[in-house]
């Protein structure tokens, strides 16, 4: 083997201990460099690369089999090497040439000492250097500011030379204004050599005196990077289709080898100068194809060619695209669906999948029998195996080719089966957008029938899912340790509360909620029968307790089976989402059953509906026992009562029919009536308006004053006709108790169905927009009946004209338009926020510190509190203790 | 006159409470946090405030501030000489 010249300063090394940044020294590419590339063909006619083209085998070996001729390795090995360019002129290095300026500007053009005084040269030195030490922001600014002075000088404080004012014209010509000579070009050589010239003090300027030396920001030699960062690919016609960064080499050495023969057949100097640009755009384009001012490098005239900036750049580029963006094995992902009957902390896994990913298993005494059934399966019978690694041979079976009784035979503790996902793993499963962390959680395996992830209700409002198709991301951890931590702190119900504002994200939703109300309801009684019926959905195995009511015969409340479910200690207090209206009461001596009272785990009083038991609600049963009795008996809860709530539903039946929504033949005369009567005062407005009488509302005009005033009374309009439909309508029916419990629609949207839509709005004002003077054709110009204004009298139930559906319509796409634009902006500020805290961390003594130690808060949220654990912000509930003792006590006395 | 203007900003309602550390305060509260001056919070020497409470680049300022989350919420600020005047 040839002896290579090493460059101490890239040696490998088995541990990295730290990473320099700084400008490429050209003479370090010079003994870098195994190649020098001499020759734009890359292919000699008989298809063998050509020697000292930018194919030439000396950038590594490649194809499979080849031996590299530097290092002697085949490509598994080769780690590829560099070569070189020389260029007949030297060039700037693109991005570089703004420091350039910044140096031209700060020294003398003759000596190369910085403009300024010797004595404050020194002394900026000393404060820079102190600067860089503590504050390396602080010293950036500090070195604009010298430099900004020394480009005051008009002669060198040292050489006495006079100074000229240096013109930078982006992206590489230099002028210096010489007065009435006027502007004078610099060249890059003429560049090269001054900043050649300066010396160590440059430091003050930002310039490291080691690691980057301006006269390394105009070079003569460019670096040609290994074959195995621009491979070539063979199209399935046999074609070769170079990397784009081979293309501009090419163009690169091809007018390299143009300006040296111009050169030396001594031709005009403009000539020279022109060819010696073009060199110097084709150097810039294979750094940052995207230079403003620069020539782009082009795929005949058309594609653009991607080159080594726009590698790094953007969001697909090396960085976001391949460092913080990686794609990961392990992992699988497909449509959801639901499944109520399994646990929540579980997740329903297709056999398929289950097939697909593996769990390495270590064989030990204990599990040998099991190992060697997986093994004997194989890889298409679950449970079985894929690979086995045979620890005494050091090898690994593909189970797919292997006799799999006989290895299953040799199997011994200290071998590893890579085996099927089977039930009772842990995995992580998530959503996007990971908007936070119960967005990703920890679920137990349960291999299934079908094709789809399957998972519980209750764990829709986490994740934000819902089954019109949403698709979920599976992954397996492979190592003991991630298993555990995923299991000891990314489990389901670690997260029923969330570290927002610490109350449960976790809990029923829409069908739960109207379950929940119809189960405990005052007027609910059941039979053994029914009972039995709604206990074996929640998996209940105890005692049936007395039943409440023993005449006409054995009837149970709803509240008994509930308070089944209850610790024996829970107390709660706290009103229902029904106390609200003419149900409202202020304290437990309710007679509307809206108040909800839990004593000794027994519920005395008030329907669980959704401030007892839904998702996001703060302050409800649920968050007291995930606080009190820990995640467990939570999630306990969620995978048993939360069922009955089901159960009761599928008895009952849950529904709506058009009916549900007919008004009595008074109640709509009443609203006809009330109409009439608002309308009229739309008019009475109009007069007084033209009357000159209307009183404007102060920093209002008087044609605002009259819309407002319209709008007030349309909205007083609406608020009338809901409560006529509220009043008319049986509280009792599905669609009203779906809405007063919270599970689904409110009184508006009851009564825009039963009575009247009401004004359509869109940017808070009334539609006004489309012809002239009127938004349809169907309304006389500057109509003053509100309906040409988007005001609805129609009903769902009775129907909407042509005129009130284009304006409902329009009404409806203000809403649509608005979350697009607010999930985009609102991704961004999420995406910039995460990238400023992420690294944020709280320590030990509560201080919240960066990575560097700095402080950013002495106290984690000023009180060191864990929003997680406390009552809704507050660490301490003191009524809730107070109360929690009294029952107590209450208690020990009647045992004692 | 302009004696007076800084005395008085310190007293503003909004202005929460600030003080210079004593020489044996700063030492206790960096040994008790374990970090260097300039890993504190900073303020600018140029800081009406500071101004006001005429400290030097290199004391420490105490701020007492009320919080909505933990009643009385206490800060430090490490005084530069760097910042715009």
């Amino acid at each position: 083997m040839p002896t290579t010249s090493r460059v101490p300063s890239f040696k490998e090394a088995d541990v990295i201990e730290k990473i320099v940044f700084g400008v490429l020294n050209p003479n370090e590419v010079r003994m870098l460099a195994k190649v020098t590339v001499v020759r734009g063909e890359l292919y000699e006619a008989d298809g063998t690369p050509v020697t000292g083209g930018l194919r030439d085998p000396h950038f590594g070996a490649i194809e499979p089999g080849e031996r590299c001729p530097v290092c002697g390795n085949t490509r598994e090995m080769c780690p590829g090497h560099f070569g070189k360019i020389e260029l007949p002129k030297p060039v700037f290095i693109p991005h570089y040439t703004d420091y350039l300026y910044k140096l031209l500007q700060a020294t003398c053009r003759v000596c190369g000492r910085i403009t300024l005084p010797e004595e404050k040269i020194r002394r900026y030195r000393e404060i820079y250097r102190r600067l860089r030490a503590k504050w390396p922001q602080l010293a950036k600014v500090f070195s604009e500011r010298v430099i900004a002075e020394a480009a005051q000088a008009t002669s060198c404080p040292h050489c006495g030379n006079p100074q000229y004012k240096i013109i930078y014209v982006k992206p590489f010509h230099f002028y210096e204004r010489r007065g009435s000579e006027g502007d004078v070009r610099l060249s890059p050589e003429d560049v090269l050599e001054r900043v050649s010239r300066t010396q160590s003090e440059i430091e003050i300027l930002g310039f490291h005196p080691e690691r980057a030396r301006p006269e390394w920001m105009i070079t003569r030699v460019l670096i040609v990077p290994p074959l195995s960062v621009r491979p070539s690919i063979t199209l399935e016609t046999g074609l070769r289709s170079e990397d784009d960064l081979t293309h501009a080499l090419a163009e690169i050495v091809r007018q390299a080898e143009k300006l040296r023969n111009i050169m030396v057949t001594n031709a005009p100097q403009t000539m020279i100068e022109d060819n010696a640009y073009v060199l110097q755009e084709l150097v810039a384009g294979y750094i940052d194809n995207e230079l403003p001012g620069a020539r782009r490098l082009t795929h005949r005239r058309k594609r653009l060619l991607k080159t080594l900036a726009q590698r790094l750049k953007g969001k697909e580029g090396r960085l976001r695209g391949n460092l913080s963006g990686k794609r990961v094995n392990f992992s699988a992902r497909t449509v959801i669906s639901p499944d109520p009957n399994i646990s929540i902390n579980e997740v329903g896994v297709p056999v398929e999948i289950a097939k697909t990913l593996v769990v390495p298993m270590k064989v030990t005494p204990y599990n040998i029998e099991e190992a060697r059934r997986y093994v004997i399966n194989g890889p298409d019978r679950w449970p079985g195996a894929v690979y086995v690694y045979k620890a005494s041979e050091g090898r690994k079976y593909n189970l797919k080719y292997a006799n799999r009784e006989e290895l299953a035979k040799s199997l011994q503790p200290g071998d590893v089966v890579e085996r099927h996902l089977i039930n009772g793993d842990i995995v992580l499963f998530n959503r996007q957008p990971s908007l936070h962390r119960m967005s990703i959680m920890g679920h137990i395996v349960r291999v299934m029938p079908g094709k789809t992830f399957r998972l519980n209700l209750l764990v829709c409002p986490p994740y934000n899912a819902d089954f019109d198709g949403d698709e979920m991301n599976l992954h397996v951890p492979q190592l003991e340790e991630a298993m555990a931590e995923a299991r000891e702190l990314m489990l389901v119900e670690k997260h029923i509360l969330t570290p927002r504002y610490g109350g449960p994200i976790i809990g029923g939703r829409q069908d739960y909620v109207s379950g929940g109300y119809i189960l405990t309801v005052k007027t609910s009684f059941y039979t053994r029968d029914e009972v039995s019926q709604i206990l074996a959905a929640t998996g209940y195995d105890g005692e049936l307790p007395e039943p409440a009511v023993l005449k006409p015969g054995p009837y149970w409340t709803g509240k008994q089976i509930a308070s089944l479910f209850f610790p024996d200690d829970l107390i709660f207090k706290g009103k229902s989402k029904t106390n609200a209206g003419d149900l409202s009461c202020p304290d437990e001596f309710c007679f509307h059953d809206s108040y909800i009272v839990v004593r000794h785990g027994r519920l005395l009083e008030g329907v669980l509906d959704k401030k007892a038991i839904g998702a996001e609600e703060p302050g409800n049963i649920l968050h007291m026992i995930a606080l009190e009795y820990g995640s467990d008996a939570a999630r306990r809860l969620l995978d048993s009562l939360y069922r009955a709530f089901i159960r009761i539903l599928e008895l009952r039946g849950l529904t709506m029919s058009i009916h549900d929504i007919d008004l009595p033949e008074k109640a709509r005369r009443q609203v006809e009536d009330l109409i009439v009567k608002y309308k009229e005062r739309v008019y009475e407005l109009y007069r007084q308006y033209e009357e000159g009488r209307l009183e404007p509302i102060p920093g209002r005009t008087l044609e605002e004053t009259l819309e407002i005033r319209i709008m007030d009374t349309l909205d007083e309009l609406r608020k009338e006709v809901q409560s006529i439909a509220a009043n008319y309508l049986d509280p009792y029916n599905d669609v009203f108790i779906m809405a007063r419990t919270g599970a689904r629609g409110s009184e508006v949207n009851i009564s825009q169905m039963a009575a009247m839509l009401g004004q359509q709005s869109v940017r808070g004002k009334r539609i006004t927009r489309g012809f002239r003077n009127r938004p349809l054709p169907h309304f006389k110009p500057n109509d003053i009946e509100p309906e040409a204004w988007g005001f609805i009298k129609g009903s769902f139930r009775e129907g909407l004209s042509p005129a009130e559906v284009f304006f409902h319509a329009a009404a409806g796409r203000e809403g649509l338009v608005d979350t697009a634009v607010k999930t985009s902006q609102s991704g961004y500020m999420q995406r910039r926020l995460i990238n400023a805290l992420q690294d944020l961390f709280v320590y030990y003594d509560g201080t919240v510190r960066d990575s560097w130690g700095n402080v950013v808060q002495f106290k984690y949220g000023e009180d060191g509190v864990d929003p997680m654990r406390t009552y809704h912000g507050k660490a301490v509930d003191v009524d809730r203790l107070i109360e929690r003792a009294r029952a107590l006590r209450a208690k020990s006395g009647k045992t004692a | 006159m302009a004696r007076t203007r800084r005395a008085k900003i310190l007293e503003h309602e909004y202005v929460p409470e600030h003080r210079v550390l004593s020489m044996e305060e700063a030492v206790e509260l960096l040994r008790r946090l374990g970090v260097k001056p300039w890993q504190l919070p900073k303020i600018s020497v140029n800081d009406p405030v500071a101004k006001a409470l005429r400290a030097k680049p290199g004391d420490i300022i105490e701020i007492v501030r009320r919080s909505p989350t933990g009643g009385r919420a206490v800060y430090y600020r490490f005084v530069t000489a760097y910042g715009k005047a």
